[in-house]
């Protein structure tokens, strides 16, 4: 599997980007085929990263092993213990409460802003600009300020549970996340200024990384991936989960299905998520915050499947019950993998610059991808 | 015309700079809105939230009694064998024996703050401290045991 590194017969070049590499946030390994600096081959090489998560899952019961899939993609976590809960919901018959719903929604979407604002920071300092990182940190940290005090942790929360949420609501808030959204909307304005209107800018994205249409679904592309490329793939609309379809929304369709596509359906998503949270956050029903459940939880005999839109697209949790306390099989169907894949179709024939410039609008979070 | 257009772009590329550099510019002048905390000097007014999971501890009143009745639920609860209950036999005022707990034993080197084992217990004996500061010398420093020496369960508590 792995070829000799160095020149191939061909005069190519044979090289490694990665494991270790800034550009690839994280532990992705890359061997490239180069000739000169136009790329010729991409393949990635995964596993430095894989903790065996869904064979870990197989011993652990159903209340437990949610918490395992905030390490997967650990910048979605809410929406990955959404979609673990709302398998065993569905799998169980469990009537969650209208608080709980409203509850998780808005947490998915502070979620999902967070993770887009730190994939704004990351790609703009993958293309040289360092800057653009502290700015969305400075509003990335109100998000996890906010999450901090109501779930008590930034990262990993495991917070959404089988039956509802975890803890009630901080009393502040419904306070703190107005002022977040005033906060955002003030600075959002700053984020054009600093990078999309900047020519060099849009000059390294415009026409790099081109997935077409059809290419983006045959690959199995998802997420804001696949919508750069037109493709409506958003699971809030398609199969709305929850509150999703009670909430007014737009989903951002771009057609170019260049990187700048791209670039722009992660930024005006977060305009979308402000525009469900502001709906919801002055509706939060009065009521429990958690569905009455008995302290193991057994699902039937069965198999069933839940979909779940993350900030990277579509995550699905597919479950075999034998019918005991810990699943037989469970499967995650992650959206960073598929989107991955694309890669070295994407990036083929392009320079080597260009590489970074499309891989950072995949936004890849690496553990998602090796679980 | 090529030429007009690449000044052109030239004096384009130079005003989306400039209107970059304003937002920067913005925040050179303004101290203000400086947002980075000084940790870890401002340990002394550094306040986290206060469901912050940051380490498992027991509750202990002024009496040096807690809540635990040693019914394992908060071991069974936890994903990955971070809580060890040991358990004793003790003889009850009217002399009977009862369970009650010796040893409870956490691992904060496995603990990996999911909360299911304060949800878990019936007696609300163990809660989440803020505290974060965990580094140690020597790994086995982190194995504590929960209970106070001395300590014993409250009355009535069952
Ligand atoms: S917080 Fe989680 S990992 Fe830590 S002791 Fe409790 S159940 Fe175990
Ligand atoms: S801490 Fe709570 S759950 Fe754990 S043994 Fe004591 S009473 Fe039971």
């Amino acid at each position: 599997m792995f070829e000799e590194l160095g020149t191939t017969a061909e005069g190519d070049m044979l090289i490694n980007i990665g494991p270790q590499h800034p550009a690839t946030h994280g532990v992705l390994h890359l061997v490239m085929t180069l000739n000169g600096e136009t790329i010729k081959k991409t393949e990635p090489h995964l596993g430095y990263i894989h903790r065996s998560i869904e064979k870990m899952c197989e011993s652990l019961t159903y209340r437990q092993f949610v918490y395992v899939t905030s390490r997967m993609d650990y910048l979605s976590s809410h929406i990955n213990n959404h979609g673990c809960s709302l398998a065993v919901e569905k799998a169980m018959q469990i009537e969650v409460p209208e608080r709980a719903q409203v509850i998780r929604v808005i947490m998915d979407e502070l979620t999902r802003i967070a993770s887009h604002e730190l994939w704004w920071g990351a790609m703009a300092m993958d293309l040289g600009a360092f800057t653009p990182f502290f700015y969305s940190f400075r509003e990335r940290e109100t998000i996890t300020d906010i999450m901090e005090e109501t779930c008590g942790a930034r990262l990993t929360m495991n917070y959404i549970c089988p039956g509802g949420v975890m803890m009630d609501l901080h009393p502040d808030f419904q306070k703190r996340v107005k002022s977040f959204i005033s906060l955002f909307k003030s600075k959002f304005d700053e984020y054009n200024e600093l990078v999309t209107g900047n020519i060099i800018f849009q000059n390294r994205m415009k026409g790099v990384g081109v997935l077409s249409k059809e290419d983006a679904i045959s690959y199995g592309c998802t997420g804001p991936t696949a919508r750069g490329s037109g493709v409506s793939s958003d699971i809030r609309k398609l199969y709305p989960y929850e509150v999703y379809s009670k909430v007014q929304f737009d989903e951002v369709l771009e057609t170019g299905g260049d990187s700048f596509s791209r670039y722009m359906v992660r930024i005006n998503e977060m305009l979308q998520s402000i525009k469900i949270i502001e709906q919801l956050i002055d509706n939060i029903p009065e009521g429990e915050f958690q569905a009455k459940t008995k302290a193991v939880l057994k699902l039937p005999k069965g198999e069933f499947y839940q979909r779940v839109e993350t900030a990277r697209g579509e995550l699905g949790i597919y479950i075999v019950s034998e019918g005991g306390t810990t699943p037989h099989r469970i499967k995650f169907r992650s959206p960073g993998f598929s989107n991955l894949s694309a890669l070295g179709h994407m990036v083929k024939g392009s320079k080597i610059g260009d590489l970074v410039a499309t891989m950072g609008t995949l936004d890849l979070v690496i553990p998602d991808i090796d679980r | 015309m090529f030429i007009i257009d690449y000044i052109k772009d030239i004096f384009k590329g130079l005003k989306s700079l400039l209107t970059g550099m304003r937002v920067t510019g913005y925040y050179f002048t303004h101290h203000k809105e400086i947002i980075t905390e000084q940790y870890p000097d401002n340990r002394a007014t550094l306040k986290m939230a206060d469901r912050f999971r940051g380490e498992v501890v027991m509750i202990h009143d002024e009496n040096n009694e807690h809540a635990c009745t040693g019914c394992s639920a908060c071991e069974l609860a936890c994903p990955n064998g971070t809580i060890k209950i040991i358990n004793k036999f003790e003889l009850n005022a009217e002399g009977k024996k009862k369970k009650a707990i010796d040893t409870f034993i956490y691992h904060l080197e496995l603990c990996t703050m999911c909360n299911l084992c304060v949800v878990a217990c019936p007696t609300d004996t163990i809660k989440m401290e803020p505290n974060f500061e965990h580094s140690v010398y020597d790994r086995s420093k982190l194995t504590k045991v929960l209970n106070r020496p001395g300590s014993k369960i409250k009355a009535g508590v069952e």
